[in-house]
């Protein structure tokens, strides 16, 4: 691995993300909520409007020139996706809206065939509530249970906690890569190791993971891997959805329509091959394409570059945030990722961000769609500072500033 | 942008520190619960009314300084008001953290002209509000739960 100090020009990348240029509050926006979603590089930009400028036209069902066009494009930003987490074949990649839909195509097809009365589906305590809900709608329709593997207080899975929840009624495994509240990295490999050691799959939640680390799906052996392409610096409403082949061939299709059939009669209709088979209607084209130019982008940074810069950040971030007593950090797992979630004394986390974005800094707060996290730590909601590879420690030292800021005004 | 020191104001820091008549009202006649599921904030407001008139009012509850201290001084505002004269002054409430140009009616207001700087923080109206839509609720005895979405 290389150093990242000779390879990683922090000026020069911030000059791809024309949004970083913005004043907010008259001061210069240092953005720290990139859990939410990421700031989109110029190249990812210019791929849209390159697209709708010279491309666009529907893909797959055209005899003219256009529609190729369109359709070398979408199929090419597929091929990216699959070099991207190292997926075997580019058909086991399904473009999706994003994660939440990449979960439910899951639970919807995967899930209702396979699971029934009585059966068992396993989630972790520190997941999205697109990780939870899906599920609770499947539990409920069948009759099966979820089941949720507790965490530590640092907000690490406790695994031999988790491998004692697997047991033959236990039809799924899914769980977060990265939380988004807390940061914690979980040990996937382990994870998908235990659960097929008994022949349980493993959806992962690779939301965030895969904007903050290398992602290989072949090395981490899951059976699903669902994540958004906005938070991997690329346009809203497209992701993708990694399956297995043999998984995705067996499943039944999510939604009707056109493309993922191969012939309709009133009196049978045969289903198309995948991934066409779950890519019902037409897609988001441009936003596909968009992706896979954010997908070139990080690759010519690095993803290793990535982790180990915005590890170094966020070691930094931490020494910072735990010298300011009325701050009481939340996740403290020891591999985690670009997330700083932490409370105050005194100070509702809501008033922290206002007063944050007074100085240009924003932050989210709340809950973060882990409302079951927060019970599990006592508090209603927590400030994420939430870190990507374009920030600085200077803006770190901004976000301490504010910080400062809040204690005056609450201690008055 | 205003200055943050006219939304945080003084009085109403000390009414986010020490909030007024939060206690359970064990002989509340009406109540109701509020709830924004943006920020988790949560909210129960208890009334005792005997003849139109709030005769006592009290909540309890989590949130942030400026939900916490709109609820503490809405107590203050509605005790031996009558049920006309409370909705009256949340509609002037409302105006004042709405709309900064409004021509209210400060007398009307008494303390709770501190949180006109909110006027200036959209995202925060929700906040400064969960209370009085409880209260209303409370009011119109819709019993159990309102939110702000
Ligand atoms: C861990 C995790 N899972 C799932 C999601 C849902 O992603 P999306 O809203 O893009 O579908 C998010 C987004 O916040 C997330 O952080």
């Amino acid at each position: 691995m290389s150093t990242t100090a000779n390879t990683f020009d922090v000026a020069r990348i911030r000059e791809d993300f024309p949004i970083l240029k913005e004043m907010i509050n008259g001061k210069p926006l240092v953005y720290l909520d990139n859990a939410a979603t990421s700031q989109k590089p110029q190249v990812v930009i210019d791929a849209l409007v390159n697209y709708y400028m010279t491309e666009n036209s529907n893909v797959h069902r055209g005899v003219h020139t256009l529609s190729q066009r369109a359709t070398d494009s979408y199929e090419e930003a597929r091929t990216k996706v699959q070099e991207f987490i190292n997926a075997k074949e580019d058909k086991e990649v399904i473009f999706v809206r994003g994660t939440t839909e990449g979960i439910n195509l899951v639970a919807q097809t995967y899930g209702r065939e396979n699971i029934g009365p009585g059966d068992e589906i396993i989630i972790s305590a520190m997941e999205h509530h697109s990780n939870i809900v899906p599920w609770q709608i499947l539990c409920e329709e069948k009759g099966a249970r979820l089941k949720v593997a507790p965490i530590n207080d640092d907000g690490e899975l406790l695994l031999d906690e988790f491998e004692n929840l697997l047991s033959p009624r236990t039809k799924l495994v899914s769980i977060v890569h990265q939380s988004n509240a807390l940061g914690t990295i979980n040990p996937v490999e382990q994870i998908v190791e235990l659960a097929h050691a008994r022949g349980i799959p493993v959806l992962l939640d690779g939301a965030q993971a895969v904007a903050h680390v290398p992602v290989d799906v072949q090395k981490i052996g899951c059976d699903f891997y669902a994540f958004s392409g906005h938070k991997l610096y690329g346009p809203t409403g497209v992701g993708a959805l990694y399956g297995r082949a043999d998984l995705l061939n067996a499943m039944p299709p999510y939604q009707g329509g056109g493309e993922m059939i191969r012939s309709v009669t009133y009196e049978k209709t045969l289903y198309n091959v995948i991934p066409a088979k779950f890519e019902a209607g037409t897609q988001n084209i441009a936003g596909s394409v968009g992706l896979g130019a954010a997908i070139d982008y990080v690759n010519g940074v690095g993803m290793e570059n990535i982790a180990t810069y915005e590890n170094e950040l966020v070691a930094y971030g931490t020494e910072k945030l735990s010298e300011i007593e009325p701050v009481r950090l939340i996740g403290t797992a020891r591999n985690k990722g670009s997330i700083l979630s932490f409370v105050m004394e005194n100070a509702h986390p809501h008033d922290v961000g206002t007063i944050l974005d007074s100085e240009g800094v924003a932050v989210r707060t709340g809950h973060h769609c882990a409302q079951p996290l927060m019970d599990r730590y006592g508090v209603p909601a927590t400030v994420r500072a939430s870190l990507a590879f374009y920030n600085t420690r200077e803006e770190i030292d901004t976000l301490v500033k504010g910080i400062d800021r809040v204690i005056e005004v609450f201690s008055r | 942008m205003s200055n943050l020191h006219d939304l945080y104001q003084e009085i109403l820091l000390e009414h986010n520190n020490r909030p007024r008549n939060f206690r359970i009202l064990e002989d509340a006649n009406r109540q109701a619960d509020g709830y924004n599921p943006l920020c988790g904030d949560q909210i129960t407001v208890y009334l005792r009314v005997e003849d139109d008139v709030i005769a006592d009012a009290a909540f309890q509850g989590v949130g942030c300084a400026i939900s916490r201290a709109s609820a503490s001084m809405l107590t203050q505002s509605v005790m031996g008001q009558t049920v006309a004269k409370a909705e009256e002054i949340f509609e002037g409430f409302h105006a004042l953290i709405t709309d900064p140009d409004a021509d209210v009616d400060f007398d009307l207001l008494g303390d709770l002209e501190v949180l006109s700087g909110v006027s200036a923080y959209p995202t925060r109206i929700k906040c400064a509000v969960l209370a009085w839509h409880t209260l209303t609720a409370a009011i119109e005895g819709k019993g159990d739960s309102v939110t702000t979405e």
